[in-house]
C-alpha cells in the first residue's frame, strides 16, 4: 500500500497530538487526572474500540467501492443478520449451520436487491440509488422485527469479558476487546487478499474505476452487484456478531452505523485501509477526548467530537485520508 | 392504464375505505376507549414491550372476567412512539378523541414525551398519568392539576438509593467524604434526579460526580475507564434505560467495578438488561417500585384467563411477572381504579378525562382494595389528594442473582420533609414561567 507524504504527515501529527494534548490538560488542570499507564490504557481502549467501528464501516466502503452508492442499510443489514443468527438458533439449528444459513440468506438479500431495487434503477443519479438505500433500510429494520421480534436476544459466543492486566499489571485491557480486534483484522486481511488476488476481486475493482469500462470489457456488472453486496453482507453478519455479543441482539445494533459514519469521513469512502486507519484515529481520538478534555466541558462529548474529529481531517484532506481524489475536469 | 395497475388501484382504495371504515365503526358509544402509547418497536423496544403487554393483559382481563369495569366494556388501542418524542405527540392528537368520550388519560412512557405533553394535557382535560417517571415537580397539584406522578418520582428515587447506601455505611453520618457516581442517560429523564442528589451532597457531605451518556449509549468504555481506573467511587447510581443498561454492567464488568455496588432506578432494572449482561450483572442492584413475580392471584388469572385461551397480549406468558410487566399491570390497575371511582360518581357510562381527573384528585387504592384486586404486595397503598399528586413514594432495593431480582430491603419511603419542599418550589418556578396560577386545593 502506498501512502501519501501528506497523508503520512497527517497521521504523524495527529498521534502526537493525541499525546500532547491528554497530556497538557493533565498538567494544567486539576480536575484532569494523567498518568502515562492509565493514558495507555485509555489509547488502547480506543483502538480496540475503533476496530469494532471499522468492522462496521468496512461494509460501507465495499458498496462505495462498487457502484459509488452510500449504503445508508449498511446499519439494517447488520442488525438484520445478526437477528438472523439468533433467531435461527432459537429454532434449534447449531451454531455453524445457522452461521451458514444466516449467509445464505445475506446472499438471497443481495439478489433480491440487485434485482428488485438496483436493476430498475441502473444509470440513475446516485442519490436515487442513495434514496432507495434509506428504503431498504426501512424495510429491514421492520422486517427483520416483524420476523424475529423486538426483544433482546442473548448472542453468546463464549469470549470472557473480564479485565486483563498486562504489562506489569499496569494497564487494564479488556479480554473481549482484544479477541474482538484479531478478528476484525483478520476479516480485514481476508478482505484486502480478495480484492488483489481474486479474479472477482479484480472485477470488483475494475467495476470500482469505471463501470463502463468494465461493462466494455465484458464485466457483468449485475453479477458484480450482488457479489459486492453479498461481501458487504458477510462482514454485517460479523460485525452483528461481534456487536450482537457485546450488546445484546436488538434494535439499537442498527444504531451502530452511526459510529461508522465519521471513520468513513475521516477514511475515505472508498478505502479498505482508509476504514483501518480512520476507525483506530476515530476510536483513540474520542476515547482520549472523553476522558483528558471532557471533564473541562461538562463530558458526554465522544459522540459528536467523533464527527468533529473527521471533519478536522478533512479540512486537509477533503477526501479523506485514503479516498481517492476528485478530479473533474470543465 | 393496464389492468395489473387497476387492480392494484382498487386493491389499494379498497384498502383505504376499509382503513377508514374500521376507524369509523369500531368504538361503540357504550364502551370506554383507552388509549395506550407504548413503544414495540426502535432502540428501547425491549422496555417498552413487556410494559404494554402487562398494561393491555389487565384490561383484556377486566373485559374477559368481569365484563369491564361497572358493566362497562374497555377498547383499548395502541399507538407506537418507539420512545421518540415528535411521534408521541403525533400518537396522543391521533388517540385524544377517539371513543364516545375521548381518552380518559395519558400514559406515555416517556419523560421526553412527558414534558411535551405537559401543556396539552391541561387544555385537553385528559390526566396525565407517570407512573415513575415524567417531571417530580408535577407532585404539587396545585401547579399541575392535570399531571400525576403517583407511586415515585425519580427525586424520590434518588433518595432512597442515598438511604440504602447509608444504611450500608452505618448512617448518614458516615457518608461524608464517600464518592458517588451518577451515570445517567443524557436525556431529560437521566438529567431528573442530580438537583436531588446534588441536595443530598450538600447535605451529608458525599462527593457527587456525573456521568452523561449519550443516545443510545451503546459505547460507554471511556466513561467506565474514568469511573473504574481514574474515580474508582464508592457507589455508582445509575439512570439507564434500553441498551445503555446492559452495556453499562458489562463496562463496569470489565474494569472491575463491582457490581453490588452499582444501584440503578427501577428502569435500569430490567430482566433484559441483566440477562443480556449475563454473568457480569450477578449482584447488580436496582430499586423497584412493585415485587417481581407471577405468584399473585391476578397473574395466576391472567394466564388462565387470557393466555390459556389464546387471549394473552404477548405471544408467550414467558414475560408475565417480570419487573416491567408488572410496572405495566400497576399502571393498569391505577387507571382502572381511577375509572372505577369516576364511574362511580358519574355513572356507569364511558367517562371522560375530566372526570378521571376529579377521580385522581381524591385517589384511594387502599390495602383492602389491593386485596380484591389480587395484588397483595405487589405495590404499596395510594392516596392521592389536590395538593399531592405523588402519594407516599415508596420503593424497594433489590439485587440480581441470576434468575431474579431478590429483594434485599422492605419498601423504603423517601424524605418527605425534604421533597415536598423541593417539589414545591421547582413547580412555583415552572408556574412563574408558564404564567399559570395555582389552583386553591381547600
Amino acid at each position: 500500500m502506498h501512502i501519501e507524504r501528506d497523508v503520512f504527515y497527517i497521521i504523524l501529527a495527529s498521534l502526537a497530538l493525541m499525546v500532547a494534548i491528554p497530556w497538557a490538560a493533565g498538567m494544567l488542570s486539576e480536575d484532569i487526572f494523567f498518568e502515562w499507564p492509565f493514558f495507555f490504557e485509555v489509547a488502547i481502549g480506543g483502538l480496540l474500540a475503533g476496530v469494532m467501528y471499522s468492522l462496521v464501516a468496512l461494509g460501507f466502503v465495499l458498496i462505495f467501492k462498487a457502484s459509488g452508492v452510500f449504503n445508508f442499510a449498511q446499519g439494517a443489514m447488520v442488525l438484520f443478520s445478526a437477528l438472523t443468527l439468533v433467531g435461527l438458533q432459537e429454532k434449534g439449528l447449531p451454531i455453524w449451520l445457522a452461521i451458514l444459513a444466516t449467509l445464505a440468506i445475506m446472499a438471497l438479500l443481495a439478489y433480491l436487491i440487485e434485482r428488485l431495487v438496483l436493476r430498475p434503477l441502473v444509470n440513475q443519479e446516485h442519490i436515487i440509488l442513495f434514496m432507495a438505500t434509506i428504503g431498504i433500510t426501512y424495510f429491514l429494520d421492520g422486517f427483520g422485527q416483524t420476523l424475529w421480534g423486538s426483544e433482546v436476544k442473548i448472542l453468546d459466543i463464549g469470549f470472557s469479558n473480564q479485565p486483563g492486566f498486562y504489562f506489569g499489571g499496569k494497564i487494564l485491557i479488556n479480554d473481549f476487546d482484544l479477541i474482538a480486534a484479531l478478528i476484525a483484522g483478520v476479516l480485514v486481511v481476508s478482505l484486502a487478499l480478495f480484492f488483489q488476488y481474486t479474479r472477482i476481486g479484480r472485477a470488483l475493482r475494475a467495476v470500482a474505476d469505471d463501470n463502463q469500462a468494465a461493462l466494455s470489457v465484458g464485466i457483468p456488472l449485475k453479477h458484480i452487484w450482488v457479489i459486492v453486496w453479498t461481501v458487504a453482507g458477510v462482514v454485517a453478519l460479523v460485525a452483528g456478531i461481534m456487536w450482537g455479543s457485546k450488546l445484546g441482539v436488538q434494535f439499537s445494533l442498527a444504531l451502530i452505523a452511526l459510529k461508522a459514519l465519521p471513520v468513513l469521513i475521516l477514511g475515505g469512502f472508498t478505502s479498505v485501509p482508509g476504514a483501518i486507519v480512520g476507525g483506530l484515529i476515530i476510536g483513540a481520538g474520542e476515547k482520549l477526548a472523553e476522558v483528558f478534555i471532557a471533564p473541562l466541558i461538562g463530558g458526554g462529548i465522544e459522540d459528536w467530537f467523533a464527527y468533529m474529529l473527521a471533519l478536522a481531517f478533512l479540512v486537509f484532506r477533503p477526501q479523506g485520508l485514503f479516498g481517492e481524489k476528485i478530479i473533474e475536469r470543465v | 392504464m393496464n389492468i395489473r395497475k387497476l387492480k392494484f388501484g382498487i386493491g389499494v382504495a379498497t384498502l383505504g375505505a376499509a382503513t377508514l371504515l374500521g376507524a369509523t365503526a369500531s368504538f361503540a358509544a357504550d364502551t370506554q376507549f383507552i388509549g395506550s402509547l407504548v413503544y414495540r418497536t426502535g432502540p428501547y423496544a425491549p422496555g417498552g414491550i413487556p410494559w404494554a403487554d402487562g398494561f393491555s393483559d389487565y384490561f383484556r382481563l377486566l373485559n374477559e372476567r368481569d365484563g369491564g369495569i361497572n358493566g362497562v366494556m374497555l377498547e383499548l388501542e395502541e399507538c407506537d412512539t418507539a420512545y421518540n418524542t415528535d411521534k408521541g405527540v403525533e400518537c396522543y392528537e391521533r388517540l385524544k378523541n377517539k371513543g364516545s368520550t375521548g381518552m380518559p388519560a395519558v400514559s406515555p412512557l416517556s419523560t421526553g414525551i412527558t414534558y411535551a405533553l405537559l401543556d396539552r394535557v391541561v387544555a385537553d382535560k385528559i390526566p396525565l398519568i407517570t407512573s415513575g417517571y415524567g417531571r417530580a415537580d408535577a407532585a404539587d397539584g396545585r401547579v399541575f392539576p392535570y399531571a400525576f406522578v403517583l407511586p415515585s418520582t425519580y427525586w424520590g428515587g434518588a433518595d432512597i438509593a442515598i438511604h440504602h447506601i447509608a444504611d450500608l455505611e452505618g448512617g448518614y453520618g458516615s457518608l461524608k467524604g464517600k464518592k458517588i457516581a451518577l451515570v445517567y442517560h443524557d436525556s431529560a429523564y437521566g438529567k431528573e434526579p442530580i438537583k436531588t442528589l446534588e441536595t443530598l451532597g450538600a447535605q451529608h457531605g458525599f462527593e457527587l460526580s456525573l456521568f452523561p451518556v449519550p443516545h443510545p449509549g451503546l459505547e460507554q468504555k471511556a466513561t467506565w475507564l474514568k469511573i473504574g481506573r481514574q474515580l474508582r467511587p464508592d457507589y455508582v447510581l445509575m439512570w439507564g434505560w434500553g441498551v445503555m443498561n446492559a452495556t453499562a454492567i458489562k463496562e463496569a464488568a470489565a474494569v472491575g467495578f463491582p457490581r453490588d455496588k452499582m444501584i440503578g432506578v427501577w428502569w435500569s432494572g430490567n430482566e433484559p438488561d441483566v440477562i443480556t449482561a449475563g454473568q457480569a450483572a450477578l449482584g447488580y442492584k436496582a430499586l423497584q417500585m412493585n415485587r417481581v413475580g407471577a405468584d399473585f392471584p391476578l397473574h395466576k388469572d391472567i394466564v388462565k384467563v387470557l393466555y390459556d385461551n389464546g387471549k394473552g397480549t404477548a405471544s408467550t406468558p414467558k414475560d408475565v411477572g417480570s419487573a416491567i410487566y408488572n410496572r405495566g399491570i400497576q399502571s393498569a390497575i391505577y387507571l382502572a381504579e381511577a375509572l372505577r371511582t369516576a364511574m362511580n360518581e358519574f355513572g356507569n357510562k364511558p367517562v371522560t378525562g375530566e372526570q378521571v381527573q376529579w377521580a385522581l384528585d381524591r385517589f384511594s387504592l387502599t390495602e383492602e382494595r389491593i386485596a380484591e384486586i389480587g395484588v397483595t404486595g405487589l405495590f404499596a397503598p395510594v392516596e392521592l389528594s389536590c395538593i399531592d399528586h405523588q402519594g407516599q413514594g415508596q420503593a424497594m432495593v433489590t439485587q440480581w442473582d441470576g434468575k431474579q431480582w431478590k429483594p434485599i430491603t422492605e419498601l423504603i419511603a423517601p424524605n418527605m420533609e425534604m421533597l415536598r419542599p423541593m417539589y414545591e418550589e421547582s413547580a412555583a418556578q415552572y408556574a412563574k414561567e408558564k404564567g399559570i396560577t395555582p389552583r386553591t386545593c381547600g
